[in-house]
């Protein structure tokens, strides 16, 4: 008798990206409004930041809201039904349940049941990650089409009062779908981590830290270091950076990040239709540029003036702006760059949809 | 190895490049915040790009020791070194 043969999935040579959705929730907050919690000028914050409004989320709806609206349109613009997903990924930091994830119940609400789902934390960059998996994932055969959705919250995690980030973030969600293609569409995925600057952005305590405090006022000894934190912050943990790091690190380590992604995709930067590049700060959007030498003929994403810093979201949204805006850019090239809270990098050249 | 006038002469195009200023108006006595009106963006934006003219490091922490042209052309006048 001969031993069985064992059946890998059949792999695919090549994926793209099909379809963007976005939603963007309907508060806009001004700098003006900003300028009631901190003392700062509109003139002060885009010349600093090159942000004019943001868009928060009203109460009401949710991280998994969010990412319905953009996941809807993503799927349409694809023509792909949900039935047909073969996974669902949420890149996200605000859905506020550490289990269970955003990601299940999306699939669950747009009825791609029993399609994998699950959510990934990598902050700034989780877009990027997220791609980089969904395009692992067609390829491999474990799926044929994947849905990769941005979405956040942030206005759950910030303090209107403080001055590092607070004021640069809106909320938002970024759809799309990743699926197999007779040419090439996603070019080598460049990512990565620096755990080794894990202080530069982040929450400012940890839930055990409330868990902790609460428990302290039932007792007589004194506050543990953690304890004293949520005390003089506030109890509800909210996001710091520290500006002067992180913007280095962004201009200088992520534009050879991005010229690494390029070098892997075999392509050079006048090649490009566009760069879309995390929506962090548009000084540090302009200087990437810079340093990439980008020609003028690439568009460059600048959805940060009018969306603020969405996170996970601000890619897509900056693609789906870039597309609605410059239908022509269609098929050309884009390079996608996401780099936040880890810290934790992702890069990789697409065709747009 | 740059002289220190090779060194204000480098750093004075970085400031014009990224600020507009004229390169005579980049003076050893000259603060890069009170003098000049460089913010905190722009001066880790000049730091980014000195490293890489003159081949230094500049920490962080030493970032907010440099108040001055001066300071600065020392500073990388001694890391050249």
């Amino acid at each position: 008798m001969s031993a069985p043969t064992l059946k890998q999935a059949p792999l695919q040579e090549n994926t793209r990206v099909m379809g963007v959705g976005a939603y963007r929730p309907s508060v806009i907050v001004t700098n003006e409004d900003v300028c009631q919690w901190i003392d700062s000028s509109d003139e002060w914050i885009r010349q600093r930041t090159g942000i004019i409004t943001r868009h928060r989320a009203p109460a009401d709806v949710s991280v998994i809201d969010m990412a319905e609206g953009a996941s809807r349109e993503a799927l349409q613009k694809a023509g792909i039904e949900a039935s047909e997903l073969g996974a669902v990924i949420v890149s996200t930091v605000t859905h506020p349940y550490a289990t269970p994830s955003a990601a299940a119940s999306l699939a669950d609400r747009l009825g791609a049941t029993p399609a994998p789902a699950f959510d990934i934390s990598a902050a700034c960059a989780g877009y990027c990650y997220g791609i980089a998996q969904a395009d692992a994932l067609v390829r491999s055969g474990a799926a044929k089409y994947v849905l990769v959705v941005g979405a956040e919250k942030l206005s759950d995690v910030i303090d209107n009062t403080e001055r590092t980030i607070s004021f640069l973030l809106g909320d938002g969600a970024g759809a799309v779908v990743i699926g197999p293609s007779d040419t090439p569409g996603i070019g080598p995925s460049v990512w990565g981590s620096d755990g080794s600057k894990w202080d530069a952005i982040g929450m400012t305590h940890s839930m055990l830290d409330i868990r902790d405090f609460a428990a302290a006022g039932k007792r007589d000894t004194a506050l543990s270091e953690g304890e004293a934190a949520v005390t003089e912050a506030a109890l509800w943990p909210t996001l710091r950076q520290d500006g002067q790091t992180v913007f280095r690190w962004a201009v200088w380590e992520m534009a050879k990040v991005a010229q690494q992604a390029l070098d892997a995709a075999g392509i050079k930067a006048e090649d490009l239709a566009a760069f879309i590049p995390h929506q962090a700060n548009m000084r540090i959007i302009d200087e990437m540029a810079k340093k990439l030498k980008l020609p003028e003929t690439v568009k460059v994403a600048r959805d940060i003036a009018e969306a603020g810093n969405t996170s996970a979201a601000s890619i897509p949204l900056a693609t789906h702006r870039l597309l609605q805006e410059n239908p022509e850019l269609s098929g050309g090239l884009a390079l996608q760059i996401g780099f936040g809270a880890g810290l934790v990098f992702g890069a990789q050249v697409i065709v747009l949809p | 190895m740059a002289s220190n006038e090779e060194i204000l002469a480098g750093l004075a195009e970085i400031v014009n490049e990224e600020t507009g200023l004229a390169p005579e108006a980049v003076e050893l006595d000259k603060s890069f915040t009170e003098d000049l009106d460089i913010d905190s963006i722009s001066m880790m934006t000049i730091v980014v790009n000195a490293e890489e003219k003159f081949g230094v490091r500049i920490p962080d922490e030493e970032v907010k020791n440099l108040k001055t042209v001066g300071d600065a052309v020392s500073f990388i006048a001694n890391a050249q070194a």
